[in-house]
Order: C-alpha cells, then sequence, then structure tokens
C-alpha cells in the first residue's frame, strides 16, 4: 500500500515540474501557436539565475525566494527581446519560427557554457527544503515519506497555475489576450494595440519558464543543456492537453507524470518513456486536436 | 460627443494588389458626414477588399481619409481609435467571452498598462446604454458564442457603440438574417446614421431600398455607378452587370451561382 501511495506521489511530483514548465509553453506556444525551441534555454536562464543570486546571497533561503521574481523578469526580458527581434516578423510562418528559435536556443547554450563553463554547477537548497516529512509510518521500516522540496514545486506549480488562470479572467490585460488569440483582426479592429499584447504574453510566457527554473535547481543539476532535455515532454503536455488549454495542460501534465512514475515502477525508466510515448502517439491518432480544444487563428 | 459634428470619408485611387491581380483598382470615394452609403457589387467587386484597405487589414496605395486623417499606413488599433469602426462578414465576435467582456474590450482600449491588472466592478454607463440600445441587456453574462446568429450580429454594431465610432464600417450587417430582424437592424442602423457616418456593405435589394440612401456600385475593383438609389436602378450599366430590376437581379444572381 505505501508503495502504491510513494509511486502516486512520485507521479504527482514528476507532474508537478512537467506542469511548471509547460504552462510558460502552453502561453506562448498553445495561446499565440509560437514554437519557441528556446523555451528551454530560458528554464536554463532562470536556473542559472539561482546560481548567480547565490553567489551574491549567501543564505540560501533567501536567495532562493530572491531568485525567483529575479528569474521570472531575466526570463520574460529575454522573451520580449526575442519576440520583438524575431518573433514578431515570423507569425504566419511556424518553420521558419521553429529554425529560428531552434538557432537562438543553441546560441543561449553556447553562452551559458561560455559565462558559467560547461559542466554543471550546484546551487544550495535551503534546509527547509532538503529533507522530508513522513506522511505514515507503517512499523516496518517502509515509511511513506515525501521530499520537502518536491511539495514546495507541487505548491508552486499549483500557484502559478492559479495566477495564471485568475488573470486571464478576471484582469483586462487577460481579457485582451484571450480577445487576441480567439480573433486577431477583430481584435485589432476593436482598437487592441495587439503587438502589444503579444509582447505581454511572451513576457509573461517566458518569465514562468524562469519560475520553472528556479524550481528545477531543487531537483536536477544545473547545466547548459538542461532545456533541451525536459522541452520536449512539456510540448508534449501542451499538445496532448489541446492548444490554448489551461485545464488541458494541467490535467496531462499530472496525467504523464502518473503514467511515468507507474510504468517506470514496474519496468524500467526507458521502457516507461516508450511506453508513454507511444500512448501519446495513440491519443493523438484518436484526438489530434488534444484533449480540449478551442476554436483559434489555426497554425495549419 | 453626440453635438461634435459627423465628419466625412474621402478616398482617392485606392489600390490594393494581391499577387498581381488588383482587387481594388483606382477607387475614388466621397461619402459626406451622416450619409448611409450601401456599396454594392457582386461577388469579388472588392467591397470588402476596400473595407479592409480603409481600417488597414490590407496594404493599399492611393489615400483614404476621414475627417481629413490620412488613414493608409496606420496600424489597425490606430485606426479604430481615430473613430473607424468596423464589423465582419461573419458575425465576429470573441465566442469565448461574454457579452459585456466584448463590449468592455472594445470600450476599453485607451486603458493603460497599470488599470489592465485592476478588475473593474461596475458597468460603464456606455457599455450599458449600448447592450440597452442591442436589446442584449438581459444576455450579458452569456457567452457570446452561445448567442444567435442575429444577436452576435448586433452585438458587433455594439461594441462600435462604445467605441464611439464616427464613421461606421459594416459588412453586410442583415445576412442570414430574419425578415423581423433584419426591421430590428434597419431602425437600429437609422438611429446610429444620426449623428454618424454610416457605409454598409449588402446584398439584399430589398434592404437597401428601404435604408439607404446613396449607393455605390462596384465591379471588378472599380465603381461602376454611383448615386441615388433610383439612380443607380436606372443605370443601363448596372443593370447589364447586375441589380436592378427584378429580372436583372434574378440573371445576375444565377451567372453567379
Amino acid at each position: 500500500m505505501t508503495l502504491v501511495f510513494s509511486q502516486l506521489f512520485t507521479g504527482i511530483s514528476i507532474g508537478a515540474v512537467l506542469l511548471l514548465i509547460a504552462l510558460g509553453l502552453s502561453l506562448t506556444f498553445g495561446q499565440m501557436n509560437v514554437i519557441n525551441m528556446a523555451h528551454g534555454e530560458f528554464i536554463m536562464a532562470g536556473a542559472y539565475t539561482v546560481y548567480v543570486v547565490q553567489q551574491i546571497i549567501t543564505n540560501a533561503g533567501v536567495s532562493l525566494l530572491v531568485a525567483l521574481p529575479v528569474a521570472f523578469l531575466v526570463a520574460g526580458a529575454m522573451g520580449v527581446v526575442l519576440e520583438f527581434l524575431l518573433i514578431r516578423r515570423l507569425y504566419t510562418r511556424p518553420l521558419d519560427t521553429l529554425l529560428v528559435t531552434w538557432g537562438v536556443a543553441l546560441i543561449l547554450q553556447q553562452l551559458a557554457r561560455d559565462i558559467f563553463g560547461a559542466p554543471n554547477v550546484q546551487t544550495r537548497a535551503p534546509d527547509l527544503l532538503t529533507g522530508s516529512i513522513t506522511i505514515f509510518s507503517s512499523g516496518d521500516g517502509n515509511d511513506l515519506m515525501v521530499a520537502n522540496s518536491r511539495l514546495f514545486i507541487l505548491t508552486l506549480a499549483l500557484l502559478a497555475v492559479a495566477a495564471l488562470t485568475l488573470g486571464l479572467r478576471m484582469t483586462p490585460l487577460g481579457r485582451r489576450i484571450r480577445a487576441v488569440v480567439q480573433n486577431r483582426d477583430l481584435a485589432a479592429a476593436s482598437g487592441i494595440a495587439t503587438g502589444r499584447v503579444d509582447r505581454m504574453t511572451f513576457f509573461i510566457g517566458s518569465g514562468l519558464a524562469g519560475i520553472a527554473g528556479v524550481a528545477l535547481t531543487l531537483v536536477g543539476p544545473i547545466g547548459p543543456t538542461m532545456g533541451t532535455n525536459i522541452i520536449i515532454d512539456a510540448f508534449l503536455v501542451v499538445v496532448v492537453g489541446g492548444i490554448g488549454q489551461l485545464k488541458g495542460t494541467v490535467i496531462v501534465a499530472f496525467a504523464l507524470g502518473m503514467m511515468q512514475s507507474l510504468v517506470e515502477y514496474s519496468t524500467t525508466i526507458s521502457v516507461a518513456k516508450v511506453l508513454v510515448f507511444l500512448t501519446i502517439v495513440a491519443f493523438l491518432q484518436w484526438r489530434p486536436q488534444g484533449l480540449f480544444t478551442l476554436r483559434t487563428r489555426s497554425l495549419a | 460627443m453626440s453635438t461634435q459634428k459627423p465628419a466625412g470619408l474621402r478616398i482617392r485611387d485606392l489600390r490594393v494588389v494581391f499577387d498581381g491581380f488588383a482587387a481594388v483598382d483606382g477607387v475614388d470615394i466621397d461619402v459626406s458626414p451622416g450619409d448611409v452609403r450601401f456599396i454594392i457589387g457582386p461577388n469579388g467587386a472588392g467591397k470588402t477588399t476596400l473595407v479592409d484597405a480603409v481600417t488597414g487589414l490590407v496594404k493599399a496605395t492611393g489615400s483614404a481619409a476621414f475627417d481629413g486623417q490620412e488613414l493608409l499606413g496606420r496600424k489597425v488599433h490606430h485606426i479604430t481609435r481615430l473613430g473607424i469602426g468596423r464589423t465582419f462578414q461573419t458575425a465576429a465576435v470573441f465566442e469565448e467571452l461574454t457579452v459585456l467582456q466584448n463590449l468592455d474590450i472594445a470600450a476599453g482600449t485607451n486603458r493603460g498598462l497599470l488599470t489592465l491588472l485592476r478588475r473593474r466592478k461596475s458597468v460603464p454607463d456606455s457599455v450599458a446604454q449600448a447592450m440597452e440600445t442591442i436589446g442584449l441587456t438581459s444576455a450579458r453574462d452569456r457567452l457570446a458564442g452561445t448567442l444567435a446568429h442575429g444577436q452576435k450580429q448586433w452585438l458587433e454594431i455594439g461594441m462600435l457603440l462604445v467605441q464611439d465610432a464616427k464613421l461606421l464600417l459594416l459588412d453586410e450587417p442583415v445576412a442570414g438574417m430574419s425578415q423581423d430582424e433584419r426591421d430590428t437592424t434597419g431602425e437600429l442602423l437609422g438611429m446610429l446614421s444620426e449623428d454618424r457616418t454610416v457605409v454598409v456593405i449588402e446584398h439584399d435589394m430589398d434592404f437597401l431600398r428601404r435604408y439607404a440612401r446613396t449607393v455605390t456600385v462596384m465591379h471588378a475593383g472599380r465603381i461602376l455607378s454611383e448615386g441615388s438609389v433610383a439612380e443607380v436602378q436606372a443605370d443601363l450599366k448596372v443593370q447589364e452587370v447586375y441589380l436592378g430590376h427584378a429580372k436583372a437581379t434574378s440573371q445576375a444572381l444565377v451567372q453567379e451561382v
């Protein structure tokens, strides 16, 4: 019994990481139909932000709290620059966007190598987040333990989802983002500066990548290629969840996390990955539009 | 605002070229302040492209000025903020937003970045009034996508009302409407034109006869004829291409199909 629960929780925490990464993508890729291959490098930028902040602020807890908003701003600013210089000119050319942003991703990776060196760097997690909580003790040594860092990431992911949902639903800015997504021409003809809304959307989406990067420093190594390794899974989450659907992103992130963790337990990591991919291929054959759909200006 | 005198639209040598094909081929149009101008013509005559050009959605050469201000070369939302409002052929509203939110978007185009993050509690007067005018007050919290076709088109007009547009460009406002809905739209049109300049693209000849003050006939990207309804109907060139007597209309329609 303990085993099932502990695998379930591992699944949830994988899902939370996925969710945090996919959330920003859901905005830029899902809502704006821009395939930004450099999104993973924005995550990397967020992670290195923690490293840099820790060089200045030695207290691990304080530096983590400072790094969160700073990473959001750093990654967000990178997103805005990318949107302004390149993507803005390529909105109707998905394939070109893909290639150009991939090039940008390679450049950013090389930059990270030049600045921080090729080997992974280490950050210190605050003491509070290094331990774990015992959910219940079975008495025979098979206690159900949950790592604090995982709980922190789960909380962060849920907070980010809540903030994004409320922002899109309640604020006039969110309403404008949704208006531009639903009908760009009409939005412009209603007097919305669509270019500015695009840039804001990109800022928020990329900023969320920065937050994800901060979270990732708690569970994995920080290196120049860390973004590439995780971005594929995040793309899958957005595609399977349905383009432009926050709710789909949330459900699929946790479902994939669970699946990965449960299959992984009975087989191996590689086999689990293969099975997850196969399931996704099968699912998309059945529902190419993803779990949920919204009529948006089309990509194809 | 309603005391301000309505202003006119002046188009000179307007050209829109798509891949070598001139969709609008050197058009001159003057719409005087307060006019209700209908633009008609067979499919592919360039009517919608003309409106797209004036509102900045497609690139054009020549000149299109409203109230003395040149429109060509400006961004779409700048043109909108100069008081040019338009509707689209396919009842374009934000389907996943409520009626009120649709109107709110149209009303709040000049708000700054910070106020964009603040939630506003009350409904502004202009929005409430527009909702009343288009008869959608009771539907204010419904998603626009769930409205009937006619209601969507009224919502579009309502959005122009709250934008405080001085020049309204309506692309087939009664397409797909029942007779009752047409009458309501006609009344709405009459009210709108009291202190605004209105340009209507329409295929419905009955609607045109009842509500048009002046008519422009377009054919193959050019102006074929211009004048009052009676003048245009009497024009032999027009009868040849399209419109006019029941006979000619039905023949033209058959040819079009």
